[in-house]
């Protein structure tokens, strides 16, 4: 017990005074360089042990993983491009690719699309506040209690025998299924009833980025484009949609790379099983369950190539934004 | 290189990561008077951290199975139970982040374990000629390499026991001889029974895996340990009309389960045997290890009156005495004196009957035999007195083979692949999986 209070002590005390004399020494250092140069090297200076960390725990383990993805399972020889050549030639792989090219374009039309709609609704109604509360709530469940929750929802069971899952039970009503959600492999229908998992965690996120900016506008616009006779309609298409724009292309990104990071829902419900299997959970196969380090980091150069175009192009806009202001 | 994994893999499994470092400081504080005998050793305050697969009522009975040793010894036991063992160790191996005692996958990785070092040889720790005289020799050779003990069985099952329910009718008054006089039997007995088979192969990340102890049934049965051990080994084709028979054996039951394939790839393996007791019965057969006694709707039920089994039938005379089983093969990471210890009174029969009393598991030691029925009994006595005797056949494949066999059985099962092409999917994965 003594020994954590002094830890907590050494914590409180320390870790403020390690930063201020951090700073006092870099003053120090500073001495010695012209009056000129100091503005210039001050901000690099205190930057330093950020990109330090950024350095030890992002670049250089990205850098490791370029290098054993040319490298065989343990890394104990070059093989050139046999981890790609696998990649592009293995059957799962492709289907997981294929899959994360879903995941990206329907769970972000879904998650924007529904964003959008909830936002425009609530936006008129006087129990605004619960209802964006009540769609904003997955968001804070973790991935594997909703893929749990999902999975009552989409429990099988034969027909003829009592149906325990909540949507065969609804739809049993009516006389039809049981469906096999999971197991359906025609149209990627498994898949989808994953993203589906997705989508409701995530619609709140949209809802309330997108409602925020719909806030945002001013509502003089709105007034004189009514006075001068725009219907409802007319209002949205010229006016609102315009200028949420940059706001959808955030959401839009953010989920891009949600999709493209997706595991956790895929993992706890069908194991990557029937072809839903997704390019993370490939990866996580690949390095813990085969030990095969070589493949498991040339899947992971692949899903960082198909990230880089996304984050350059969401610099840009950040960029473009920042010089309208 | 190797450091950037040491980053990454202890990152990917933090809790295992806190629960090893806090154990796996080796104490140099072995007193010269530690005697062999388990309990004879004073570890107050030391820890064994232990992983396995047991969960619920499994993991129970080993921490019952392990309290007499706390209460002698003073030491506590760590136990983490994890479906994913195989993820955590094939992890651990290259960072060196391992609990002191661990199940292990089977004897593939064993070796694989021991030839990189990691698993400490048993052969100073236990009393070898005792473990060896007490238990059956096949068992004992499962743990072995070039004859230095690296694993023991600390829990055994027998495989490819069809399971039925006596008050539909018992098909122990003549057991069916041969696999078609088993079916043939079921379905004169059928009755309001809705299908011949109950399956379900729902595993989580592991699913798929019944199936792989079906396909591995048939083919042992069918073809003989002789073609068994060699298709395991990488020596027999996928594309072999052998592996391809026991494949359409497989996929005939399959279109005579009890909601057909959708079903199986839909429901969990621990529950799959429960419409046996439904009323009606959803199924007539219910093919699965010795351990499923202790899981789903068999612990309600009675021993004997509500359910009992039969061996698998031969498809051939020949090979009608062959039995496959399993275990919880144990190995040691660290050789701490409480690990040593606990490795130790493990082993013993004493220790093994606490479990086999509590119902769920068998012992490959003769002398632990307090099993609660007969029923039990009788499958204790399979394992100590096999003929010939094999491990579970996917568990020694490659890791990659292991899981796209299991993979290819669910796309099987339901459907979605035929035989031929599971088969053919199978075989371009070994080509890759044994090469390396």
């Amino acid at each position: 017990m003594e020994e954590r209070i002094i830890t907590a002590i050494v914590a409180v005390v320390g870790v403020p005074l390690v930063l201020v004399a951090y700073i006092w020494g870099t003053e120090q250092l500073l001495r010695v360089f012209p009056d000129g140069a100091k503005p210039r090297l001050r901000p690099w200076l205190w930057m330093l042990p950020a990109l330090g960390f950024l350095g030890l725990f992002l670049v250089y383990p990205m850098i490791g993983t370029i290098i054993a993805s040319f490298q065989n399972t343990l890394g104990t020889a070059w093989v050139g491009l046999e981890n790609f050549a696998w990649f592009f030639g293995s059957p799962d792989a492709l289907s997981a690719l294929k899959n994360n090219v879903l995941w990206l374009i329907f769970l972000t039309l879904f998650v924007v699309g529904f964003g959008l709609i909830v936002a425009i609704l609530v936006d008129r109604v006087r129990y605004e506040t619960a209802a964006k509360s009540v769609i904003f709530l997955p968001l804070a469940i973790s991935m594997v209690a909703a893929s749990v929750i999902w999975l009552y929802m989409y429990q099988y069971k034969p027909p003829g025998a009592v149906q325990t899952g909540t949507l065969n039970a609804v739809i049993g009503v009516s006389g039809a299924g049981p469906i096999p959600w999971l197991q359906v492999q025609d149209f990627s229908l498994n898949t989808f009833a994953l993203i589906i998992v997705m989508t409701w965690m995530w619609t709140g996120f949209g809802m309330v980025i997108i409602s925020a900016a719909l806030k945002g506008i001013n509502p003089e616009l709105l007034e004189a484009a009514r006075v001068d006779g725009a219907n409802e309609w007319q209002v949205f298409r010229g006016i609102v949609f315009p200028l949420l724009v940059p706001t959808l292309v955030v959401v839009g990104t953010t989920m891009i790379i949600t999709a493209l990071k997706a595991f956790d829902i895929v993992y706890a419900m069908t194991g990557g099983n029937l072809e839903t299997d997704v390019i993370a959970n490939l990866m996580y196969k690949q390095m813990f369950r085969v030990g095969d380090f070589g493949r498991a980091s040339a899947v992971a150069v692949v899903l960082l190539v198909a990230i880089v175009p996304i984050m350059f192009f969401n610099i840009g806009r950040f960029r473009a934004q920042e010089a309208v202001r | 290189m190797r450091s950037t994994y040491r980053f990454l893999a202890p990152l990917m499994m933090l809790g295992l990561l806190l629960a090893a470092c806090t154990a796996s400081s080796p104490s140099e504080t072995e007193g010269p008077g530690a005697s062999v005998e388990p309990g004879g050793e004073d570890l107050t305050g030391q820890e064994v951290t232990v992983i396995g697969t047991w969960t619920d009522a499994e993991q129970e009975s080993f921490l019952a199975m392990v309290a007499p040793w706390e209460e002698l010894t003073g030491a506590t036991v760590k136990y983490q139970g994890t479906r994913a063992i195989n993820d955590i160790l094939a992890a651990g191996i290259p960072t060196g982040v391992l609990p002191d005692l661990a199940g292990l996958p089977g004897p593939g990785q064993m070796a694989e374990y021991a030839a990189a070092g990691a698993l400490k040889p048993l052969d100073d720790v236990l009393d070898v000629g005792t473990y060896v005289s007490e238990t059956s020799p096949g068992i004992v050779e499962l743990g072995q390499i070039d004859g230095t003990t690296y694993g023991v069985f600390i829990k055994a099952a027998v495989k490819g026991l069809i399971w039925f329910n006596p008050n539909l009718h018992d098909y122990t008054d003549s057991p069916p001889a041969t696999w078609d006089d088993l079916i043939a039997q079921g379905e004169d007995n059928q009755g309001d029974a809705e299908a011949l088979w109950c399956l379900g192969i729902e595993s989580g990340d592991a699913s798929g895996w019944p199936a792989t102890d079906w396909i591995e049934e048939i083919l042992l049965h069918q073809a003989g340990p002789d073609v068994y051990n060699q298709w395991w080994q990488g020596e027999v084709p996928w594309t072999d009309p052998a592996i391809q028979t026991a494949f359409e054996t497989y996929a005939d039951v399959v279109e005579n389960a009890y909601g057909g394939g959708t079903n199986a790839v839909a429901t969990k393996f621990d529950l799959a045997g429960d419409p046996l007791f439904a009323d009606p019965s959803g199924c007539v057969f219910f093919h699965q290890a010795s351990f499923i006694t202790g899981l789903g709707a068999f612990p309600d039920q009675t021993a004997g009156t509500d359910y009992n089994a039969v061996p698998f039938p031969a498809f051939n005379d020949e090979f009608a005495t062959a039995v496959e089983g399993a275990g919880d093969l144990f190995g040691m990471f660290h050789d701490t004196p409480a690990a040593k210890s606990l490795m130790r009174y493990l082993v013993t029969a004493e220790a093994q009957d606490i479990w086999v009393a509590r119902g769920g598991a068998l012992s490959a030691n003769a002398n632990a035999t307090s099993y609660p029925d007969d029923i039990s009994a009788t499958m204790g006595g399979m394992i100590t007195n096999a003929e010939q005797f094999v491990f579970d056949a996917s568990d020694q494949m490659p890791t990659a083979m292991n899981a796209a066999f299991w993979q290819h059985m669910v796309s099987l099962t339901a459907g979605t692949e035929t035989v031929e092409e599971a088969l053919a999917a199978l075989q371009a994965v070994a080509d890759d999986a044994y090469a390396e």
